[in-house]
């Protein structure tokens, strides 16, 4: 394989999820990155260290994931599409930056190949940043859009679909991958380079005015010192992530048509353990179903709630690699109209289709 | 009659929420003058600090990013390496710079990043209400140092423009202040020169200031330049630290 030549990526090739996502963001146009290296994910740095060069791309080591958030934020500014990866310590250090740039309304994209925590936690992967990326991280009422890739070739599809989003609604956009997402080698094939620019950037961007060719300056800023100002900015913002719901909601349903009696919800990785999981129960004679948010925010509540709702549909697992976060989404989609379950781990050992298939026939589970 | 005095077109007709005796409205003045004189408002991109000059971005006319807390560093390297045509500067105060932003302020600098720092040092955090700063000289007192400054607890005053100095990679570093006439001429030509390596894309540039407080030193204006210069300006040795060669 050529990992460089254009061509021979032009077909289906064999890649490590962490490299091809790296080449997808070229190919997304995205030719700047500034990145701090962390495991499992340092890969991405050192192929884009390789590749940024040769299509005349910028390449940074920050000295800090802190710092490289503000150099994101400086340059997303400014109008340029940027991109970043790290993972999960990265991230809380990256979350105050997220903060200020969605705050300020600028796109960007940020890739968190998840490793397992608290603290230094592990190496190896897991989904315990689920409640960081959809819920806050950062301080303030903002919202990241967040998708969660369950193979390389999703990954690369979602890292290509993610620019055009933050460019859209002018707010960060994050893949959520876990260490496995990153680190295994599967058949990838590139979709062709993505065309699109930002439009609208000269209304807001700072991109000096000779640029633009206005004689009216932009600005970039968070402050609102006047209580009204500041209600008002983060009804805006609200107004935004309402728009995202209605919108860019999606997931993959999975053996719904079958007249199951455990609904499953799961992503990433651990939603392909579940497949293998239902599949094998479905010769066993016994049905189950699954809906894979592929966004978990917006999340998939709707559908949810439909799938739960079949009369066939006794309960609902919510089955991750943590220890119970997306489950509460799940329970707030099914409204109590089904028990919820929880099935999990954390550390980094991914649960086997075995002990998938006894928790959901037993009904039995860790929370 | 001709004109000899005028207002920069790179200032705006705000008036600043400064204190009296505060010396940014000064230094305001002496970039906007610096970016006139150069013809570069249509690509310059200013980045406001965390601190009294938070809101420096209503008195220029140009366009302004306003950044977290000592972080400005990193978001001026972001847009040079993405925009190495725009000219950049970031303005900052101690607490913002030598405190919470000094890992920054030392990557950028020893990256050799093309933007200027205007480094505005008047020994106090200013907006936050009168703080101790990495910069406040022995004894002094703050809000968070009522006995003074205790440098057996603290240690002794942060002298940035001599720290950057040490660093290997070419940059313009020095030293100014802006507290009596004499002095804010030499400071526009420092700022000036900062701007110029800029434009030449020569070096990383760096222009501390030496500045006052009247407010939060409890002084009156005349006293605040008083003590300055008798305290501060000893300490805080003027000149230029680091040319270009």
């Amino acid at each position: 394989m050529r990992r460089n030549g254009g061509k021979a990526l032009s077909q289906k090739v064999l890649m490590k999820g962490n490299e091809a996502i790296g080449e997808a963001a070229i190919r997304a146009g995205c030719l700047n990155y500034f990145a701090y290296p962390i495991t499992p994910q340092s890969e991405i740095a050192e192929y884009l260290s390789r590749r940024m060069p040769e299509v005349g791309g910028v390449f940074l080591q920050g000295e800090s994931e802190v710092a490289v958030s503000y150099m994101m934020f400086g340059a997303a500014a400014c109008g340029a599409r940027i991109f970043t990866t790290s993972s999960s310590p990265g991230i809380s250090l990256m979350s105050e930056g997220i903060s200020y740039i969605a705050g300020a309304q600028c796109p960007a994209v940020f890739v968190n190949i998840m490793r397992g925590g608290p603290g230094l936690g592990g190496i190896l992967p897991s989904q315990a940043d689920y409640f960081q990326a959809t819920k806050g991280g950062g301080h303030g009422d903002y919202r990241l859009l967040v998708m969660a890739p369950a193979s390389v070739q999703e990954a690369v599809e979602m890292v290509m679909q993610a620019f055009p989003l933050a460019e859209k609604y002018r707010n960060p956009v994050m893949i959520l991958g876990d260490g496995l997402i990153g680190q295994m080698m599967e058949p990838v094939q590139f979709p062709d380079h993505l065309k699109t620019e930002p439009s609208n950037k000269d209304d807001w961007a700072t991109n000096g005015m000779d640029t633009r060719k206005s004689t009216k300056r932009n600005l970039v800023k968070t402050l609102y010192l006047d209580p009204d100002a500041l209600n008002q900015h983060n009804l805006t913002l609200k107004a935004k992530y309402d728009r995202m719901k209605q919108q860019e909601v999606r997931y993959r349903p999975y053996n719904l048509d079958s007249e199951y009696r455990v609904l499953i919800v799961s992503y990433g990785t651990m939603s392909r353990v579940c497949r293998t999981a239902i599949d094998n129960l479905k010769e066993e004679g016994f049905e189950a179903g699954m809906i894979r948010p592929q966004t978990l925010f917006p999340f998939p509540e709707k559908a949810i709630d439909e799938a739960a709702s079949k009369p066939s549909c006794k309960r609902v697992f919510s089955i991750e690699m943590s220890m119970g976060q997306m489950v509460e989404d799940v329970e707030r989609s099914v409204r109590g109209k089904r028990p919820v379950l929880f099935y999990g781990k954390c550390g980094g050992e991914v649960p086997t289709p075995e002990e998938i298939m006894d928790v959901v026939r037993s009904g039995n589970h860790s929370a | 009659m001709a004109k000899t005095y005028q207002r920069p077109q790179a200032l705006s007709e705000e008036h600043t929420h400064y204190c009296p005796g505060c010396t940014h409205g000064v230094i305001h003045r002496l970039i906007a003058e610096v970016i006139d004189e150069l013809g570069i408002r249509g690509r310059t991109v200013g980045i406001a600090p965390v601190g009294c000059a938070v809101l420096a971005y209503n008195y220029f006319t140009f366009d302004f990013q306003e950044a977290a807390h000592g972080r400005a560093p990193a978001m001026a390297t972001g847009i040079k390496r993405v925009r190495p045509d725009l000219i950049v500067f970031t303005y900052q105060g101690d607490g913002d710079l030598a405190s919470i932003g000094m890992g920054e302020i030392i990557h950028a600098a020893n990256r050799g990043e093309k933007f200027t720092t205007i480094f505005v040092n008047n020994a106090v955090y200013g907006m936050t209400g009168g703080q101790m700063a990495p910069t406040t000289m022995p004894n002094q007192r703050t809000t968070t140092s009522p006995l003074g400054r205790d440098v057996g607890q603290c240690g002794m005053p942060i002298k940035m423009a001599e720290l950057l100095s040490s660093l290997m990679t070419p940059g313009y570093i020095t030293r100014q202040t802006v507290i009596r006439p004499k002095y804010i001429v030499k400071a526009k030509k420092a700022i000036r020169a900062a701007f110029t390596y800029q434009m030449e894309n020569r070096c990383f540039s760096f222009v501390e200031l030496v500045s006052t407080c009247p407010t939060n030193w409890g002084m009156t204006p005349l006293e605040a330049v008083k003590w300055a210069e008798e305290v501060m300006l000893p300490y805080y040795r003027l000149g230029d630290f680091k040319t270009p060669v």
